[in-house]
């Protein structure tokens, strides 16, 4: 047996199909996890991210302490509750993990992380943190759900309070603050609008069925994964890892090179990958029957390369892929499937946002 | 719990076949089949006509997990496919055991029918998966 969320008996009640993810038992889908994705895309759905790992740092030394532990720039962030994009390399430039940094001051920041990089995460972060004055705690009384979909917020105002509702009633995107004993961001993995919520372990399976009796739809990890496939977002591990810089993962725009004196861990070899050319991330689009999947090869122009996600698209109603293949490739590539080379359209790796198709 | 129907004879690769009394014998996959591999997105079907051979992958069910060979539990001809799941492939995973079929055989020897596993000997094979 995994570990468990607090969550745990409350996806058996809903009738989940639970599986093992990384050491967790998380659910696959209760049910059917195309009519999961639906409801993200058309209503709203909840799913149980509690098994993600969140870390605060705080200290006179935190700023500094994550400009050179993250590969984007922490002193962009402002504003209290403003979120982050960006991703810890090695010192090859590699991605350690990727994951979400909260600014609340700076002296005090939140980072939310992968669960299945737990243990090497935390291990690095207190290995580069012991050269700063910072203290690093990993809030494991801590539990998180994402309400995500264009009725999000319509949903979450049920389940609030008046007062707490107006607290978060239009908060831009990619933002967080806390109210009361919840941390509300408007933050997600779909491509929709929603919310990520962090809440006291032992207040989650309230909250949970709160929102169940308000019509949110409970959603598994299947229907996380088409989602995040359609909006193009990274899946650690599968699209990205110790072995692929971010520059080679569609994540350049998350790595800031400005001010050129800010050194980060990584630095100097995406330096040099940037000066001698390297791989892309793109995005294949196949209209016909079939499914692209992960593991298959793609021949392109001046190359070949592999898909590294790839799905059946509910909201396309055909297949989508993520493959990382040399920069020479063209408008077209050749998928090697089940027996047969197929063409395939190159596209932006983004298919889907709030709902409609972006190709 | 998947449902086993004692009514119908089984293949060890999760396919089911309804022997029709004409001489002709429906194939669909299990419950435990269709639970297996999730939502089903596309189902590639053989076309009417088709010679099959006991054993020969004839069909494909594509899901969001996995695509998944389809085999020919009996030798014979092809007489009919299920269109319907052209434009409703979940309809196999909602009634894998009626509307879900797939496609039905005219068998060259209606005795290769009793050479399948009945539910009994079904579920042993499923309960080793």
């Amino acid at each position: 047996m995994g570990s468990k969320t607090p969550l745990y008996d409350a996806h058996v009640k809903a009738g989940a199909k639970m599986v093992d993810f990384h050491g967790w038992d998380m659910p696959l889908n209760y049910g059917s996890q195309i009519e999961e994705h639906h409801a993200v895309r058309r209503d709203v759905g909840v799913f149980d991210v509690s098994h993600m790992t969140i870390v605060d740092a705080q200290g006179e030394q935190a700023q500094a302490f994550l400009r050179y532990l993250l590969a984007n720039d922490v002193a962009k962030l402002k504003t209290e509750g403003k979120a982050q994009y960006t991703s810890m390399l090695n010192e090859k430039g590699g991605v350690i993990d990727d994951l979400i940094v909260y600014h609340f001051n700076e002296n005090s920041y939140r980072l939310v992380v992968n669960s299945a990089t737990r243990e090497k995460d935390l291990s690095w972060i207190n290995s580069v943190a012991e050269k700063f004055t910072v203290t690093i705690s990993e809030r494991d009384d801590l539990a998180m759900v994402a309400v995500q979909g264009p009725n999000a917020a319509e949903k979450l105002q049920q389940v609030l309070t008046a007062e707490q509702f107006a607290e978060i009633d239009g908060m831009k995107p990619f933002v967080g603050r806390q109210v009361g004993d919840l941390f509300i961001a408007t933050t997600g993995y779909t491509g929709e609008k929603g919310y990520e919520i962090i809440v006291p372990a032992d207040a989650i399976v309230g909250f949970w069925d709160a929102l169940l009796d308000a019509g949110v739809a409970p959603c598994g990890l299947g229907a996380r994964d088409t989602l995040r496939l359609e909006a193009g977002m990274n899946l650690y591990g599968q699209d990205m890892d110790e072995t692929v810089t971010p520059l080679e993962a569609n994540m350049g725009w998350s790595v800031a090179f400005e001010p050129a004196d800010r050194d980060f861990i990584g630095r100097q070899a995406l330096e040099q990958k940037k000066a001698e050319g390297h791989d892309k991330l793109v995005g294949l689009v196949m209209e016909e029957k079939g499914v692209l999947r992960h593991g298959q090869k793609v021949i392109v122009e001046g190359g070949e390369g592999l898909i590294t996600s790839g799905s059946f698209s509910p909201t396309l109603g055909f297949s989508v892929a993520m493959a990382r293949v040399p920069a020479t490739v063209g408008e077209t590539a050749e998928v090697e499937m089940r027996k047969k080379l197929v063409t395939v359209k190159v596209v932006k790796p983004s298919f889907v946002r709030n709902g409609q198709s972006v190709l | 719990m998947s449902t086993i129907p004692a009514d119908l004879k089984y293949a060890s690769t999760h396919e089911w076949v309804r022997n029709e009394g004409d001489g002709t014998f429906t194939v669909g996959i299990s419950e435990h089949a269709q639970d297996l591999l999730g939502d089903m997105v596309f189902v590639e079907l053989p076309d009417v006509g088709d010679k099959v051979d006991a054993g020969d992958d004839v069909a494909v069910a594509e899901s969001v997990k996995a695509a998944s060979d389809i085999y020919a539990p009996m030798t014979g001809e092809v007489v009919a496919i299920n269109e319907d799941l052209e434009d409703a492939p979940e309809t196999v995973n909602n009634d894998p055991y009626g509307d879900g079929w797939l496609f039905r055989i005219k068998a060259d020897d209606a005795s290769e029918f009793e050479n399948l596993l009945d539910a009994e000997g079904y579920q042993a094979v499923v309960d080793e998966d």
